[in-house]
């Protein structure tokens, strides 16, 4: 079983993220679970949602306490929430940023875990030029897909197209397609690793 | 057909399917996306010959539910935690007049304090109403359980309340097998009823009963409910030859046949307990698992079979007897032979708290080890309880409780987990 969680403050849309995630994986056959923290839903407020994906059917209820991956859609919780609780040493980490885990304050913590499983995009960026709102969690699926090779690129704009329709998908589409490219870019980079 | 969407979404597919005439509703979380897109069905028409009734109260939700029934018409409501409170009397009249209404509860803690998160309080705070109650255990038995209770329902003249865990399985997204309209039509025949409100032959409904005939009219609903212990495996078994799927029924064992231990709960924990236990089997420990599905009318029989074998009893519930202790366990001791303090009663997820793998393996090793008390709080926070009692003891104007633990616990506002 692969465990995702996602960190983000309410209305950026992570509880949407998760969902198009366990769409995703649905439409690979794989069995997916996805559901939200069900914290006060406020805007800003820090929001958590979860997605399982696993070959057999999922039973477990319980929130994802050891996840495999972590998605985290807004930088300014880094140092707020505990969001890298019970993450696995080999665990990947995707962050919502223009800047790098040394800047964020996080260089140390990285050396502790795979290099190559750490990426960070500037979601919101990406959001904005493609969508033309800072609603980063279709980019960061992108980047997702790139950065785990859990699920392909494909399958996101699909989910995408499944939640959401016209102008809006295809805006997602691109942002998440922009996002995958610059985390293949990133992981390319002699840098990195 | 497969399809990959929120619970909320699915019971309100399978409703759909169901062909209600009368769908009335009132807002509240976590029942709201079931109404909302069924809503959105019968306006687009997809959901043809429904009238679908914006109520001003959970009150006139279920009074609306009881005039349509009572008219002759398939209806459907849900609602949740104080929805359910709200509309309690019109609940119990629906059962007493004998009218098949079915009603998702999407279950959700009872305030005060206010708690908008999953328990079973609402649900079992109106066990004994009249209406049965089947508890979900997953998204697809939600959907399923639904296409069962119109049918059950109606053949009985008995209203159903499909309770589905709030939240945990409202708002998951997993993979649900949704039937065909053609498969649905021809499980679920046209409601027939056994009474009518019809011009053409006027009666009335709702008289007054003096000492004469309550008992019996009170007795003849006990009768109707007994029936439904043989009608649920019965036609449990009929829909798995339909629609190929092992759903409802009045309850679900899991290697329980060589189990020294078993473990009994209702709705969406059986998943975290099944997998608990696994790991459990895996060292060697011979535990199982007893998921009732049926919690209204008691499968007394079928719970006795099942706990035939077992030492001892854990039972996980999310609910609590002021007062008493468990209400789930309460039944269970009924059906069980051994020492009533065998029966352990597991106070958890209240209020939304989680259940955890690791508290569940905690709970079932004390219990093998003779270490557990017939009740206790899974994962209770002891020390915020002390320092409460001791403001308390200390002071005789100590506050309102609840504020006082959130200050204590340093936050100012209600956080999940």
């Amino acid at each position: 079983m692969f465990q995702v969680r996602i960190h983000g403050r309410g209305g950026q849309g992570v509880v949407t993220a998760a969902e198009m995630l366990s769409i995703a994986a649905f439409l690979e056959g794989r069995h997916a679970q996805a559901f939200p923290s069900f914290g006060s839903e406020r805007t800003g407020a820090p929001v958590v949602a979860f997605c399982r994906i696993d070959d057999r059917e999922i039973r477990l209820r319980e929130p994802v306490l050891e996840p495999d991956a972590l998605i985290i859609q807004d930088p300014t919780l880094l140092h707020q929430v505990d969001v890298f609780g019970g993450l696995a040493r080999d665990g990947y980490v995707l962050i919502n940023t223009s800047r790098s885990f040394e800047a964020l304050g996080l260089g140390e913590f990285a050396r502790t875990l795979r290099a190559e499983r750490l990426c960070t995009v500037p979601a919101t960026e990406l959001a904005l030029k493609h969508v033309g709102r800072p609603l980063p969690n279709a980019a960061l699926l992108g980047g997702f897909a790139a950065v785990t090779g859990r699920i392909s690129l494909d399958s996101v704009a699909a989910a995408i197209r499944e939640k959401f329709g016209g102008a809006v998908a295809a805006g997602n589409v691109a942002a998440a397609s922009a996002a995958y490219a610059f985390v293949r870019d990133e992981m390319r980079a002699p840098s990195h690793a | 057909m497969l399809k990959q969407i929120e619970g909320s979404h699915a019971v309100a597919e399978a409703v759909a399917l169901c062909r209600p005439e009368v769908i009335c509703a009132y807002p509240i979380s976590p029942q709201t996306h079931i109404v909302e897109a069924l809503g959105e069905l019968v306006k687009s028409g997809e959901l043809a010959r429904c009238e679908f009734i914006n109520v001003e109260s959970e009150f006139a939700a279920m009074s609306v539910a009881i005039g349509a029934a009572a008219a002759g018409a398939r209806a459907y409501t849900a609602t949740a935690s104080q929805g359910l409170l709200y509309m309690a009397e019109a609940v119990f009249n629906a059962s007493g007049l004998g009218l098949p209404i079915v009603m998702t509860v999407a279950n959700r803690a009872i305030g005060a304090p206010i708690n908008i998160w999953n328990d079973h309080t609402d649900a079992m705070s109106q066990r004994d109403c009249g209406w049965i109650q089947l508890f979900a255990e997953t998204n697809q038995e939600a959907l399923d359980l639904h296409i069962q209770a119109f049918r059950l329902g109606e053949e009985l003249s008995l209203p159903v309340m499909v309770c589905m865990d709030g939240f945990i399985l409202t708002h998951a997204y997993e993979r649900v097998d949704v039937p065909t309209q053609a498969q649905v039509d021809a499980w679920l025949p046209a409601f027939e009823p056994r009474q009518v409100l019809d011009p053409a032959e006027p009666v009335s409904i709702g008289a007054m009963v003096g000492p004469e005939a309550f008992m019996e009219v009170r007795y003849l609903a006990h009768v109707r409910q007994m029936r439904a212990l043989e009608l649920i495996p019965a036609w449990a078994e009929e829909f798995r030859g339909a629609f190929g799927r092992e759903t409802g029924g009045l309850l679900h064992t899991y290697r329980t046949e060589d189990a020294d231990t078993v473990v009994v709960a209702l709705g969406s924990v059986l998943g975290t307990i099944k997998d608990t236990v696994d790991e459990m089997r895996r060292a060697g420990v011979k535990i199982g698992v007893l998921g009732i599905t049926c919690f209204r009318p008691w499968p007394q029989a079928a719970v006795r079979a099942a706990l035939a074998r077992a030492r001892r009893v854990v039972v996980i519930e999310k609910s609590l007897a002021v007062g008493l202790g468990g209400i789930v366990s309460t039944n269970v001791r009924t059906c069980f032979t051994g020492s009533p303090d065998a029966v352990h009663a597991v106070i958890a997820g209240l209020g939304g708290r989680s259940i955890t793998r690791a508290s569940l393996a905690r709970v079932f090793a004390a219990a093998i080890g003779g270490k557990l008390e017939p009740l206790t709080f899974l994962d209770l926070d002891r020390a915020l309880v002390e320092r409460a009692l001791a403001r308390e003891r200390e002071q005789r104007r100590s506050g309102p409780i609840a504020e006082g633990l959130l200050r204590d616990l340093g936050v100012v506002a209600a956080r999940p987990g």
